[in-house]
């Protein structure tokens, strides 16, 4: 209990009074507070448990680079795991608790721990991989791992996307971002300035001293009374820029509603932008080093810069006695700023032997100084008590003070993410200690802190310049002093933190350069140092310094490990948007599709179609609904859906010769009005697609593909049009839903179409078989196609698709004295496979090639060259051993062979190779016995061979066989 | 005759976006040194220049490429794009009847450029995208026309089986601000 609530300041409102829930306990906070400065208004030291050893820990900053205080955060569907009690605004009922801990934070049972430290040093889990065994530490390693909890239910926020474009990005809204965001839209250029905190300021937030003779936020307010009255200004608070990707392109996700109660939240909860700049300008500050020293982790220790925002911003002192560690000037304003707001101040240790020039201001408020000292322990177990101050370039301990907070300042990393993320390079400053921003990828600057610009004045200069799109003034860092690099041998470094997040000390770094790992990658993977969702914000650099130290190189040759987006955590709920439930993919119905569902069908995704799989009747399963639709067909007259199937007209000229180069089969040869089966491979010879093409008129096909293929085709064939056969002078144009399709089968599909009413001559002699008709159906005009897939006489009948479920209606009318049956997707299989015809991706795989089914000799009498060809006679396609499709007879009756079962050489009953695999196989309803199609070895050769079928853990037998079950004669096609 | 009862797959409309009534559609390609004569046999000049649009007496020519359109008609007919196909006999170029494949949605208003911004990654400002311009671009995963017709309305052309994902989508875009 050491953080208490200043009598006067901050930017809170301290009229009004919020409640909230702790781990179970009710507290109270004001409106302004974040979570982190309500619980430490209240007292709260310990936040939650380190990751590893679970350690108490409590806050060390007061923005997003907090690496502790991670909550989870309200509960049930709602609940966010892992968000940092800084970036929580309170609310009136905010609850949230503690991550990593059992039973609490105050007493946690996996503390034990921190006791077997030494035994767990970084890595420790790789090396269970080599010793002595991974699957004995495995369970309780993946138990431990990991923080908060990921919500059970389903999330029932709603979250949006949104483009922009905008001449200047402006991300930060410090003194240095409001300057370029003034200076850019008075030219008249569009600007977006995002700020990721709820108030716009920045650093401006905690800042004294006065710019031009004004307070800093009523400067603030001024520049931003300018820029709210000009229309080519957009300002978006609680927006964070998370990623800088190619051609100006930043990603922003903006917070609509975690600022409210959970009861007030309307709309999206978050947008995430997606923002097209012209210019960037980056003014993301910069963040405070911590300083590592032995026990540097425990609560009360935290950054001198987040302590002044605590007590400026949220009138919030961080402690009753504080003593102030560092090696540069920034934190003599900070420690003096804390004076002036009310906080006793312990001593200002610098470690540097010379005094420092704002050392003058701490004079002058008696504040106590320890020249050349630096903090080398601290003292306490729940929060610290005190600490050992040791000369800063032996170690020789000096004296020990007593303390409750230990505010710490070793210099400033200028937030270079976005920058680095663009492309940028980076340049290790040595007077700052620290990496700056150096070479541009894009049309991107950094001003401000972010470019190593720390005076004020300078950074306002470096805004306006930038704003202007102007040259910005070089980099006036803030100098450290000598920091405690960790050599080999020296021991405390073992409970010295770098990274808190992720629970890394000086000894993980000194272990990691002892066993060799010395690149900064290989650093970050061994130690986990800067891993998951911190990155680390606070401790990569002192991490660099260690390792650059310890294998005696320089940090800039060190380098950083990269930068990758996102900046801060982003829900994955924002990067989903609106892409959830039905809008996840496009789901596309057929114009028949309410009768279909009328009619019962089970409806099934195929692709992006909604197709009717089968029709059950009350009390039917899947068996028996599509074996009495089968046996519906084959006796009389059924009703197919086909309006998915691809229809792509090729049209021009050039049209035959240009499908003569696409199809195996020969194309130039078929007349007018006639319909021919057709097979297309991939360059590479395998067998991509198959369908039927009907020619139309001497210059216009209309080309059919499977369902799924119809715009990967169209896309194909003007690929090969545009890139490699311009001569061609040819049209393609997909119309697949241009068209709607039913297809009427059966021995009375004639009937029942002539009962529809057509004007079509539908006789044997002039509409046979494999031929086109165009004309009329029912008053519309109609494309019909003599096909079938079913065995049974059959023809698909196209309209107009808005015409689709009239035509559907009418056929079902009109087919009611013969019985006509609905039948789906199911039914069509099984009676493709009784007649063994081909189904792509189903008998065919990445391997097939068109003289494994059957096209070997019509492949051979083509004079001509046709896409795919020459990959069909490599060694691969020559090999005699290929697998080829047959079918299979199964000799021992029973159900069907489970598609994908081997077909297994010779006798015996251990493993041995596999000769090939069921593609189809079906308890025909037809024949009353299990048929199968089979891509196996030599395959046409082994006609009449029984072999072994290794079948879900059963030897089955069965007779390789030629793949015609049902009228192999197809006498039933040409009636 | 049969009713065309599947009239659109749209529902009705709502502030800012509205189903068009039946269109007729038909893809025209031809290369340039045709667009001459295929513009006096179809009666409407089809635009050279990438990405615009021309309207003649109720017909519309969208530029979808260097040597590919789209024609509108707004008053439909089973008929039309036969008795186009008849009047271009001979002249080398490739027409297509498309007007069932595709419906249209009207996006209109003060925040229709928000609104289409949810899901297309274009800029719709009036600047970049002035009135008469025409593109085939992407809205969330469907391809889409989008042809702004005034300063506050965009005429979409959608594939029929994506028209009700992008319409979804669109109108919780409208339901949000």
């Amino acid at each position: 209990m050491s953080g208490r609530r200043l009598d006067a300041g901050g930017r809170i409102d301290r009229g009004n009074r919020i409640a909230f829930t702790w781990g179970g306990r009710t507290l109270h906070g004001h409106p302004g507070d974040t979570l982190a400065s309500a619980l430490m208004a209240n007292g709260i030291s310990i936040i939650g448990r380190s990751f590893k050893y679970h350690r108490p820990r409590g806050l060390i900053a007061a923005g997003l680079e907090e690496p502790n205080g991670i909550v989870q955060l309200e509960t049930g569907a709602t609940t966010v795991p892992n968000v940092k009690a800084t970036q929580i605004e309170l609310y009136e009922g905010l609850i949230a608790n503690s991550v990593n801990v059992k039973p609490g934070v105050d007493f946690d049972l996996m503390a034990v721990n921190s006791l077997f430290k030494r035994f767990i040093p970084a890595a420790f889990y790789y090396k269970t991989f080599m010793w002595p065994n991974w699957h004995a530490f495995e369970p309780s390693i993946r138990k431990a791992a990991g923080l908060g909890k990921a919500p059970g239910a389903a999330d029932p926020d709603t979250y949006e996307h949104r483009f922009a474009h905008t001449d200047v990005l402006v991300v930060g809204s410090g003194a240095a971002g409001l300057a370029a965001a003034a200076a850019a839209s008075e030219a008249g250029e569009t600007v977006l300035l995002v700020e990721s905190d709820s108030e716009l300021g920045g650093g401006l937030l905690a800042e004294t001293a006065a710019i031009d003779g004004t307070e800093p936020l009523a400067w603030r307010d001024a520049v931003l009374f300018a820029l709210r009255k000009r229309s080519n200004v957009t300002v978006m608070n609680r927006t964070m820029a998370f990623g800088f990707y190619d051609h100006g392109l930043v990603g922003l996700c903006e917070r609509l509603t975690d600022h409210l109660p959970p009861g007030k939240r309307r709309g999206p909860r978050q947008r995430l932008w997606k923002v097209r700049a012209k210019r960037v300008i980056l003014a993301t500050g910069a963040f405070e080093r911590p300083i590592s020293f032995a026990g540097n982790d425990l609560p009360g220790i935290m950054l001198a810069s987040a302590a002044l925002t605590y007590a400026l911003r949220f009138g919030v002192a961080p402690g009753r006695r504080v003593l102030v560690a560092t090696n540069n000037d920034s934190a003599y304003h900070a420690t003096c700023a804390l004076h002036d707001a009310g906080v006793e101040i312990a001593a200002i240790v610098d470690s540097r032997s010379e005094g420092s020039g704002a050392a003058a201001e701490a004079t002058a408020r008696g504040i106590p100084m320890i020249i050349g000292g630096a903090p080398i322990k601290a003292k306490g177990r729940r929060r610290v008590k005190g600490v050992t101050i040791g000369h800063a370039a032996s170690g020789r301990t000096l004296r020990t003070m007593d303390c409750d907070t230990i505010l710490m300042s070793s210099g400033w990393n200028p937030v270079v993410h976005l920058h680095s993320q663009s492309g940028g390079s980076l340049a290790f400053d040595e007077a700052l200690g620290a990496f700056l921003p150096s070479k541009s990828a894009q049309a991107a600057v950094n001003i401000g802190a972010a470019a190593g610009i720390f005076d004020l004045d300078t950074a306002i200069v470096s805004g306006w310049a930038a704003g202007r799109g102007e040259d910005v003034a070089a980099p006036c860092p803030i100098p450290v002093g000598p920091t405690r690099h960790f050599a080999n041998g020296d021991t405390r470094a073992a409970k010295a933190w770098v990274d808190y997040q992720n629970d890394v000390t000086a000894g993980d770094v000194q272990l990691a350069a002892r066993e060799n790992f010395r690149s900064v990658e290989h650093l970050k993977r061994y130690t986990t140092l800067g891993m998951a969702s911190d990155q680390g914000k606070t401790s990569n650099v002192t991490g660099i310094h260690i390792l650059a130290n310890l294998i005696g190189a320089r940090p800039q040759a060190v380098g950083t490990t990269k930068f990758r987006p996102p900046f801060d955590p982003v829900t994955i709920g924002g990067f989903a948007g609106r892409a959830v439930g039905d809008n996840l993919m496009p789901l596309a119905t057929t114009a028949a599709h309410a009768s279909a569902v009328a009619a019962g069908a089970q409806m099934e995704n195929h692709g992006s179609w909604l197709r009717a799989a089968f029709f059950p009747r009350a009390g039917e399963d899947e068996h028996a609904a599509v074996t009495r639709e089968v046996l519906a067909v084959r006796s009389s007259v059924g009703l197919f859906d086909a309006s998915p199937l691809g229809k792509i007209e090729v049209k021009g000229p050039d049209a035959a010769e240009f499908l003569q180069r696409v199809y195996v089969n020969g194309v130039r040869n078929l007349k007018v009005g006639r319909c021919r089966y057709g097979l297309m491979l991939s360059e590479h010879g395998i067998v991509y697609d198959d369908g039927v093409f009907a020619r139309v008129a001497d210059n216009h096909f209309l080309v059919g593909t499977t369902s799924g293929h119809a715009a990967a085709i169209t896309d194909i064939l003007q690929e090969w049009l545009q890139c490699e056969w311009v001569d061609l002078k040819v049209l393609v144009e997909n119309v697949t839903t241009a068209w709607a399709v039913v297809n009427v089968a059966g021995p009375k599909a004639r009937e029942v179409l002539a009962a529809v009413g057509t004007d079509i001559d539908l006789s044997r002699e002039s509409f046979p078989h494999m031929a086109y008709r165009e004309g009329q159906v029912g008053g519309v005009r109609c494309r019909i196609q003599r096909v079938s897939f079913s065995g049974e006489l059959s023809y698909e009948v196209a309209v107009p698709w808005q015409y689709g479920r009239a035509l559907w209606d009418a056929f079902m009318r009109a087919g009611q004295p013969h019985g006509i049956t609905p039948f789906g997707v199911e039914a069509l299989m099984a009676m493709r496979i009784e007649k063994g015809f081909l189904h792509v991706g189903s008998d065919t795989d990445g391997t097939t090639m068109p003289q494994d089914v059957g096209f070997g000799s019509s492949m051979a009498k083509k004079p001509d060259d046709f896409i795919g060809r020459r990959s069909t006679m490599t060694p691969e396609g020559l090999r005699p051993d290929r697998r080829q499709l047959v079918g299979l007879e199964v000799l021992d009756g029973g159900d069907a062979i489970e598609t994908g079962a081997h077909v297994l050489a010779g006798d015996g009953a251990g493993p041995r190779a596999t000769q090939g695999w069921v593609t189809s196989s079906v308890l025909s309803p037809t024949l009353r016995r299990p048929v199968a199609m089979a891509l196996i070895e030599r395959g046409e050769a082994r006609i009449g061979e029984t072999v072994k079928v290794w079948d879900v853990g059963k030897s089955r037998l069965a007779r390789i066989v030629e793949p015609r079950f049902y009228d192999p004669a197809g006498e039933r096609l040409d009636v | 005759m049969f009713d065309p009862d599947v009239t659109s797959p749209l529902d009705d409309g709502s502030p800012a976006i509205t189903p068009v009534g039946p269109v007729s559609r038909a893809i025209i390609r031809c290369r340039a040194s045709d667009i001459d004569l295929v513009s006096n046999r179809i009666d409407i000049a089809l635009p050279r220049a990438a990405c615009r649009s021309v309207q003649d007496s109720g017909l519309s020519a969208l530029w979808l490429g260097p040597d590919e359109w789209l024609i509108l008609n707004a008053t439909p007919a089973d008929s039309w794009v036969s008795e186009l196909s008849a009047r271009l006999d001979g002249a080398l170029c490739s027409l297509v009847d498309v007007s069932h494949r595709q419906v249209a949605l009207s996006v209109h208003g003060p925040r229709a450029e928000d609104i289409l911004a949810t899901g297309c990654a274009l800029d719709h400002s009036i600047a970049a995208f002035p009135v008469g311009m025409c593109t085939r671009t992407m809205f969330a995963k469907a391809e889409i026309v989008l042809w702004r017709t005034g300063a506050a309305n965009f005429h979409l052309e959608v594939w029929r089986s994506f028209a009700r994902y992008v319409e979804a989508l669109l109108r919780e875009a409208e339901s949000e601000r």
